[in-house]
């Protein structure tokens, strides 16, 4: 057997400031690596660490320059010399409501975030979206009632707060962008008609027999059944229906 | 000829009515326009503090909009929203400090100097279609109507964004004139209807807006015409109010000029949405037979 030499590659370490105190980490490190690497311990302001929960939103600023950065801790890759913080939360306002008693109007929007109207187009919130999300574009979509556009426009938000915490009108956007959303997917995008029929077979009890029948079966008879399942052919073609319809 | 056109928010909700009937009109007289691709609120009221630019911010961004849509004329239609761009516009023009600062503070966006024209639906035609073209597109005049066109405030003051005379201006009636109208002429054509005061002292805004409605009939309207959706509302939707207040005042129909010139073009009444103005309105048309589709 020949031994294998582990190699040893030492990264370059780099000063980044963390809430103003400088730190030496490897170069190649995200942000929440960084911190970690530093003696940080998340215990909260870190969720997916997969860049889609918005939960380790991080402002930054670079050496010569007044711009204020932003990113997700653990998507972004540190910098010599940056100065950083995290913003994992941000205590802006959430009207509540019971959906089921809205209607989908654009004054329902109003009357629940009436903070809506104090936008005056600075677009800071814009400029700080680590999603390149366009917020003030969904904000004035809004207050001239167009909730379809706002939904559309903010799909890739990831309600990390930024936009909010640098709004002059201090609007919590991405709140009010979140009930774009719903009322859009309620009562503004056209209903799926095949989705309330399997909903009603369901609820019919259609399955349920065959169901309690698998729960039931024996391992080897499970087995079997999987492997004699009915599958398209690879040569099916775009006619090509099952047997049993078991759907619709 | 094709034109950048600027809505504003109201006429996407409360004043449709100002939008769909406008855009039959240009439709009518083959005005080819498209809408900013991207825009938002101007901020409907320009800021008379002198210091105060980020109330300047909204309009200046929807300019570079149009100038980024590749249009050097923006039309408007809420009077409103021409009054706020066309001031900011000025401003842009003219004060080289300011301009300075606002250009700084948006630093995502290009540089803007005012180089954007902004035009009102009124002057737009009055300049660019020409009574005389308007005329002959009549389809349906509005021969015998007694109509007083309301101006309101601000397509007129300050001077310096007025589509016409300040103290003296005749785009309304002509362009009403044109339409087939009988005009009245009345004192308070261009006085302020309230506006925002409706807000704050619903009753002081109440009472000018009762002295514009008496002096009107008084003067033999049957009807009026404007261009503002803040006026209609303090003149038309408030008019129940005002008429319970004040025992002598008689109902009079509000139109948005628009709508009335798409009755004249004979466009299809579905653009007309009269559903939005008082009951009073669509049946003071029904009374003139002006509801009826044109078939020519």
């Amino acid at each position: 057997m020949t031994e294998v030499k582990a190699v040893e590659i030492k990264a370059k370490l780099i000063p980044i400031y963390i809430m103003g105190k400088k730190y030496e980490v490897p170069e190649t490190l995200t942000i929440m690596k960084a911190i970690e690497y530093a003696g940080y311990r998340y215990i909260r302001g870190c969720g997916c660490r997969g860049g889609v929960c918005g939960a380790c939103s991080t402002v930054y600023r670079k050496p010569g320059s007044y711009k204020i950065m932003s990113g997700l801790a653990c998507q972004t890759v540190v910098e010599p010399d940056m100065y950083l913080t995290q913003i994992p939360f941000y205590p802006a306002i959430r009207s509540t409501y019971n959906f089921e008693e809205l209607t989908g109007k654009p004054e329902e929007v109003f009357d629940l975030y009436q903070e809506l109207f104090r936008c005056v187009a600075c677009n800071a919130c814009s400029k700080v979206c680590p999603m390149d999300v366009e917020v003030m574009d969904y904000i004035s979509a809004l207050k001239r009632g167009d909730i379809k556009a706002a939904a559309e426009i903010s799909f890739d938000c990831i309600q990390c707060g930024l936009c909010a915490s640098r709004c002059m009108g201090e609007l919590p956007q991405y709140h009010i962008a979140q009930l774009a959303r719903r009322i859009n997917g309620r009562y503004l995008t056209p209903q799926a008609e095949h989705l309330k029929t399997m909903v009603a077979n369901i609820e019919s009890g259609r399955y349920q027999e065959s169901l309690t029948g698998l729960k039931v079966m024996d391992i080897n008879m499970l087995k079997e059944t999987y492997t004699a399942r009915e599958l398209e052919p690879a040569t099916g073609g775009e006619d090509w229906t099952p047997k049993e319809n078991i759907g619709l | 000829m094709k034109i950048s056109y600027y809505p504003g928010c109201t006429l996407k909700t409360k004043a449709k009515n100002l939008e769909s009937s406008a855009l039959a009109c240009l439709d009518a007289l083959g005005v080819e326009y498209e809408e900013l691709p991207r825009w938002n609120c101007c901020g409907a009221v320009y800021s008379l503090s002198d210091d105060d630019l980020i109330h300047l911010i909204a309009p200046v961004r929807d300019l570079i909009r149009v100038q980024e849509q590749g249009f050097d004329t923006v039309l408007t239609l809420c009077s409103m929203c021409y009054n706020t761009l066309a001031r900011a516009n000025e401003l842009m023009k003219n004060d080289e400090v300011k301009r300075g600062t606002i250009n700084d503070f948006m630093d995502e966006e290009p540089d803007y100097k005012g180089e954007i024209k902004v035009v009102h639906f009124l002057d737009f035609i009055r300049d660019e279609i020409g009574w005389d073209k308007l005329k002959a597109s009549v389809k349906n005049s509005l021969n015998g109507m007694k109509l007083a066109p309301y101006y309101g405030c601000t397509l007129l003051r300050p001077g310096d964004v007025s589509i016409d005379k300040s103290n003296s201006p005749v785009v309304f009636e002509e362009c009403m004139e044109a339409l087939g109208a009988e005009i009245v002429k009345f004192p308070k054509a261009i006085e302020c209807c309230g506006s925002y005061q409706v807000l704050g002292n619903p009753e002081a805004a109440l009472k000018v807006s009762n002295d514009i409605i008496t002096d009107a009939t008084a003067h033999g309207a049957e009807a009026m015409a404007l261009t503002c959706p803040l006026c209609d509302y303090n003149l038309g939707h408030r008019q129940e109010e005002m008429l319970k207040k004040y025992k002598g005042t008689k109902a009079l129909p509000m139109f948005y000029f628009t709508q009335l010139m798409a009755v004249a073009l004979g466009v299809d009444p579905e653009n007309y949405n009269l559903d939005l103005n008082q009951n009073i309105s669509q049946e003071f048309l029904k009374g003139k037979n002006l509801l009826e589709k044109v078939t020519t």
